[in-house]
């Protein structure tokens, strides 16, 4: 419990040193999404808003997931965290962590898990944490809960460091503050510090920056890069950024409409991106040479509407190359490189070669 | 002042302050002391972090706050003080496209009638069917149908409800557009649409922006100058990519550095520097000099005792 100690920093230190890439090979996986299918049930009918997406983790990775809004990256995060609203079902699909499927374990034993094992910051610091109770008490809330017996003093004591290592400066006289005395990106710290309050082994980050200015959001990422690199932690990064993404994760899941279109490292993804949707997101971002009279790629119509999702691709109607097998068949997966995927007809073997530009 | 036609809007030391509840004399210094010129036809841009005034320097230029002091040309008149009923046909040459798209339409009201409304409140049209011309002609050429005009603002996207706000605030045919983050809640191929459809209206109408943005190589990408804001000042004024190739005021400087452009990532994992520190809390009372002294990390004591 608490504050990794020095011996673990300096095996960290020596594993940096080791070279990251030998490093990430022979690490395990700790979480597995198998199939995971989420709905869900409203009035006019079943949103599937999560349609049968796969990948892992492993120890100490950073993980992106990039799409727009309603891909389903933030439901995917809160199934597996067992968040999901009311309304919100698992239909179907294995989440596999340390030997449990969390899709099926009851709510109680989720209950030990959340928090303490797998904990998420949510995307908008200034909603997600209670303007009633003071930020040290919402900490050690979270810290007792997990740790029953703890004295008031322990607790306390615990929390100020959590405070500390987020950069919080004054942490003693910042306790016994409410959320509305700090800015955005120090809630967003103490949003952190409580996430990390059990050292869980996977952090789930849901757009931890977004609502920041350009300068919090170096000071937040470089915190989290840090916490990664001293508690050898796992985290899930979902983000619409893909400067952010660039920057800080090592393999890379691009979603749309409910399911993966490529997945891969992150130096592949960027290279060599494998799916018009990938390629139309680089696109629409303008480069910092672009010349001002070349019109931005736009990719055009908006995203499908996820009552009735298309049978196939669901990129087929804003798609290019779109033709008729995209609109009927979900796209095979097809290997690219090394842990490089990409979901797409114009990748498969008998794919046509006219109007076709990956072949 | 000498009368230039070039010039569409011109501000001369514009000072806001609101009042603090409770503290009958500490006021905030939301802007203090901003000038700068747009030229007929550029975009200008104008970034900085939230709280930095953007928001209300363009409000303020555009009345909905009234200004403390300092003047506002727009087209070489002076409406900085006028009266409401003098600054009526003013109005109808500037109009503004909101950040929020959900929450700057009304959602009683159909999109017909929400576009209809300045033209309605003008009394620009003789006519009812004179009216539904506009609005059908001004909905196609923001890429939306004549059968979206009797649905209400739920029924659409983001990005369309932001098409519905350009055709609002261009309905009046007005030369001047102030954007208030236009693009910043818009997913990001969708925000692209957005930006090519404003390029387009300008090339086709003439149209002066000024753009507000966050998003530093979206700004770059759409003005012909920037300004750089911070605290309520205007600390840096440059031509688009001159600021970014040579950026001048130590803020900017970090600004560009931090911000995370598009790069392949073993570019971008280069080691950066923090901008230390939190910005100057509430700003009651600014620091004297350039306000910057307390993040930026390379600031010395001379720059303390003066502005620049």
């Amino acid at each position: 419990m608490g504050i990794p100690d020095k011996a673990i920093q300096e095996a960290d230190i020596n594993r940096w040193a080791s070279g990251m890439e030998e490093f990430m090979e022979d690490r395990e996986t700790i979480l597995e999404i198998k199939h995971l299918q989420t709905s869900f049930l409203t009035s006019s009918g079943k949103v599937k808003a999560v349609r049968d997406v796969s990948f892992s983790l492993k120890k100490g990775e950073v993980l992106g997931i990039v799409g727009e809004s309603g891909s389903g990256k933030t439901v995917t995060s809160l199934s597996v965290i067992r968040l999901l609203a009311g309304t919100g079902v698992i239909e179907g699909g294995e989440i596999l962590f340390d030997g449990k499927d969390l899709a099926k374990v009851s709510m109680k034993e989720m209950r030990t898990i959340r928090g303490d094992r797998i904990a998420m910051v949510f995307q908008d610091p200034m909603t997600s944490l209670n303007p009633l109770i003071p930020v040290g008490k919402q900490i050690t809330e979270m810290i007792e809960e997990h740790n029953r017996g703890m004295s008031k003093a322990q607790l306390k004591e615990e929390a100020l460091k959590l405070l500390k290592l987020v950069h919080i400066p004054e942490a003693e006289k910042r306790f016994s503050s409410y959320p509305h005395e700090f800015s955005g990106g120090m809630r967003q710290r103490v949003m952190i510090a409580i996430a990390l309050a059990c050292k869980p082994d996977i952090l789930i980050a849901d757009e931890p920056t977004t609502a920041l200015d350009v300068t919090i959001q170096d000071q937040i990422l470089k915190l989290l890069n840090q916490l990664r690199e001293e508690m050898d932690m796992s985290i899930i990064f979902i983000t619409h950024d893909l400067g952010v993404v660039a920057e800080v994760c090592d393999r890379v899941v691009v979603m749309y409409g409910g399911r993966i279109m490529e997945e891969g490292p992150v130096e592949a993804i960027f290279e060599r991106p494998s799916h018009p949707y990938t390629q139309g997101l680089m696109a629409s971002v303008p480069d910092i040479s672009l010349d001002k009279n070349v019109r931005l790629v736009s990719i055009p119509g908006s995203p499908p509407d996820m009552l009735n999702p298309p049978a196939g691709c669901p990129f087929v109607l804003r798609c290019a190359y779109g033709r008729n097998i995209c609109n009927a068949k979900v796209p095979p997966v097809t290997e690219i490189g090394e842990g490089h995927c990409s979901y797409c007809w114009l990748l498969t073997p008998e794919a046509p070669k006219e109007n076709n530009p990956y072949k | 002042m000498t009368k230039d036609d070039s010039i569409m809007l011109e501000v001369r030391n514009l000072v806001k302050h609101f009042p603090v509840k409770g503290k009958k004399k500490e006021v905030v210094h939301a802007v203090e002391g901003v000038s700068f010129r747009v030229k007929k036809g550029e975009t200008f841009g104008l970034v900085g972090e939230s709280g930095c005034g953007k928001s209300t320097c363009a409000r303020t230029i555009i009345r909905i706050y009234e200004p403390t002091s300092g003047q506002i040309f727009l087209k070489g008149e002076d409406i900085s003080h006028m009266k409401e009923a003098q600054l009526h046909p003013f109005r109808k040459n500037m109009q503004m496209i909101f950040q929020d798209p959900y929450a700057c339409l009304n959602a009683r009201m159909t999109v017909h009638d929400i576009i209809a409304e300045p033209l309605r409140a003008h009394k620009v049209c003789s006519s009812r069917g004179e009216i539904h011309d506009r609005v059908y002609d001004m909905l196609e050429k923001v890429g939306l149908s004549r059968e979206h005009a009797n649905r209400y603002a739920h029924e659409f996207s983001g990005g369309q409800r932001q098409r519905i706000g350009v055709a609002r605030a261009l309905i009046l045919k007005p030369e001047l557009i102030l954007c208030d983050e236009p693009i910043s809640a818009l997913d990001v191929s969708i925000q692209a649409q957005v930006v090519n459809m404003l390029k387009d209206f300008q090339d086709e109408l003439g149209l002066t922006y000024l753009f507000i943005a966050h998003d530093l190589s979206m700004v770059r990408y759409v003005s012909d100058n920037i300004g750089v804001m911070y605290l309520g000042q205007m600390v840096e004024i440059c031509e688009a990519n001159e600021i970014y190739a040579h950026p001048l005021h130590p803020y900017t400087r970090d600004c560009w550095r931090l911000f995370r452009f598009l790069r392949p990532p073993r570019q971008s994992r280069k080691r950066r520097v923090p901008l230390r520190g939190i910005f100057p809390a509430p700003f009651i009372r600014p620091p004297a000099a350039a306000s910057i002294h307390a993040v930026n990390a390379r600031s010395r004591s001379a720059v303390n005792a003066n502005r620049p």
